[in-house]
């Protein structure tokens, strides 16, 4: 019983259920994120959702959530359509803009002094999560899952090369757009639980140390998602005994995989 | 891919007046083409003369006007034309989990390459990559190819659902004395054994003067168009290359 008793209060139910559905999640999303080299997007992103939160005051909108939202989909459409028209490399671009949306967002809610009201969403906090908030974490996973079976194919065809997906008609801007939304959605749905400093963390490490030790798609994938929830789950168990922000735990977790797997790969010459 | 046993040479793509316009630049104009089915036809220019973006255009990827027609010639019927296209290279980073099916399959399926690798398109990439005896190479990753051996499988991949016309963009990058004289062989095989026309971009003359059916230089126009040997000799050419 012992090694359980977390699971007899409420709050941990709850989140454990949300990392059973943030990890497999983080970890399809992020096979992609680390191919396309898209690292510093989705951090960019995450940071975004200060921006938002701020625009969604301003405009006096009663749930910040969904401006949240809103503001990181034009953004990622956004830096979509800058970087592939600007000269300048793409994370110079990602750059200027990431710390401009961020300054804005903080100059508009440390007005007043009121800042420390949002610091919670900079390291998150998975145990106030509800069962209504779970529910919308569902949806985005299954609107994920979806995408990645008819899609899949397609988005890894254009990173590879844009000419020759456009050759089997394969529209580019359609796939790299809806995979910036469906980033952000996600980055966005899953920020407040995370938190904005180790969200990219959460996205990045999986899929890496994947890559350390596999030679195609399916072990790409299997890897990614094992690792992710592995942690996830571990990180969560070990935040509750050992008395620490469940976040920083799963992250701690998934660099020491990735360090084990990339001593494992060298040695294996994989 | 259907072997024929001899090009018919009774098809024909047409590229009439194409020209491409990037802002307020010109960067071809006027191009007119006729090419016909099992030839081998060599675009040769200096650098940015227009040639990767006459590629794109017949690809239909950059915006273009003027009108390419794929015709029967015995009765003139207008087909849709099926192009096959060969990267100059890929964008793919060391260590990345791609595998040659898993490209080629993600290019020519629908069943999502994370999921399954599937028998049967399996044995259809294996049919496409023992044309150029590269068969060997399916489980590989597409990282840790070498120059040679990415170059078959991405000719494997661009005549997989048999084009009638198939476009290669300099494809010979990062590739030795030994592998360019079986790349150029393997084209003229290939536009023998298959009712195929070609169109290469390259700058490898001496290859281009032994193999090519017809050259064409190029410079913003089509300046000269025939065989070899008439472009080479011709005062166009010997401006462009600066030959004596």
């Amino acid at each position: 019983m012992g090694m359980f008793a977390w699971l007899q209060y409420d709050f941990m139910r709850f989140a454990f259920l949300a990392v059973l559905i943030i990890t497999p999640l983080f970890g399809l999303m992020g096979t992609m994120v680390v191919n396309r080299k898209m690292a510093f997007f989705s951090d960019a992103l995450g940071h975004s959702a200060l921006t938002g939160i701020a625009v969604g005051v301003v405009l006096g909108v009663g749930n910040t959530d969904f401006s949240m939202a809103v503001f990181a989909i034009v953004f990622a459409l956004l830096l979509n359509q800058i970087s592939s028209r600007v000269a300048a490399s793409t994370d110079t671009v990602i750059s200027v803009f990431s710390s401009c949306s961020i300054a804005i967002g903080l100059a508009i809610l440390s007005k007043g002094g009121n800042f420390s009201k949002y610091s919670s969403i900079l390291v998150g906090d998975i145990l106030s999560i509800t069962p209504k908030e779970i529910l919308s974490l569902v949806f985005i996973f299954a609107v994920t899952l979806v995408f990645w079976l008819f899609c899949f194919n397609k988005l890894l065809a254009v990173s590879l090369n844009r000419t020759l997906a456009g050759s089997r008609h394969i529209s580019a801007a359609w796939m790299e757009n809806l995979f910036a939304v469906l980033t952000a959605l996600t980055v966005m749905a899953s920020i407040k639980w995370v938190g904005i400093l180790i969200i990219n963390a959460l996205l990045i490490l999986p899929a890496a140390s994947a890559r350390n030790i596999s030679e195609n798609m399916r072990e790409y994938h299997f890897f990614s998602v094992l690792f992710s929830m592995f942690s996830g789950v571990l990180g969560l168990i070990i935040s509750y005994f050992v008395n620490v922000a469940t976040g920083p735990a799963i992250v701690i977790l998934a660099s020491a995989i990735y360090f084990t797997t990339y001593v494992w790969g060298r040695k294996h010459n994989l | 891919m259907r072997k024929m046993i001899k090009p018919c040479g009774l098809h024909c793509i047409k590229v009439k007046h194409l020209g491409v316009t990037l802002g307020q630049q010109v960067i071809l104009e006027d191009i007119n083409l006729h090419i016909h089915c099992g030839s081998l036809n060599v675009v040769v220019g200096r650098n940015g003369a227009g040639k990767s973006t006459f590629i794109r255009a017949v690809l239909g990827e950059t915006p273009h006007t003027g009108t390419i027609e794929f015709k029967d010639r015995e009765n003139g019927r207008i087909q849709k034309l099926k192009m096959g296209y060969v990267p100059q290279s890929l964008n793919i980073e060391k260590q990345t989990p791609v595998s040659v099916y898993d490209m080629i399959a993600s290019y020519h399926s629908n069943l999502p390459v994370f999921l399954v690798k599937s028998r049967k398109m399996q044995e259809k990439i294996l049919e496409c990559l023992n044309i150029f005896e590269a068969g060997y190479l399916l489980d590989k990753q597409v990282c840790n190819l070498s120059g040679g051996e990415l170059q078959r499988v991405l000719l494997s991949m661009a005549i997989m659902d048999s084009p009638n016309l198939l476009l290669l963009d300099e494809p010979v990058s990062g590739i030795d004395q030994n592998g360019m004289e079986l790349f150029y062989q393997t084209i003229y095989q290939l536009k023998v054994d298959y009712d195929l026309a070609i169109i290469l971009i390259s700058h490898d003359l001496d290859y281009v003067k032994r193999y090519a059916d017809k050259v064409i230089l190029l410079d913003k126009t089509i300046l000269r168009q025939g065989n070899a040997k008439e472009v080479f000799q011709s005062e166009e050419f010997a401006e462009v290359f600066q030959v004596k």
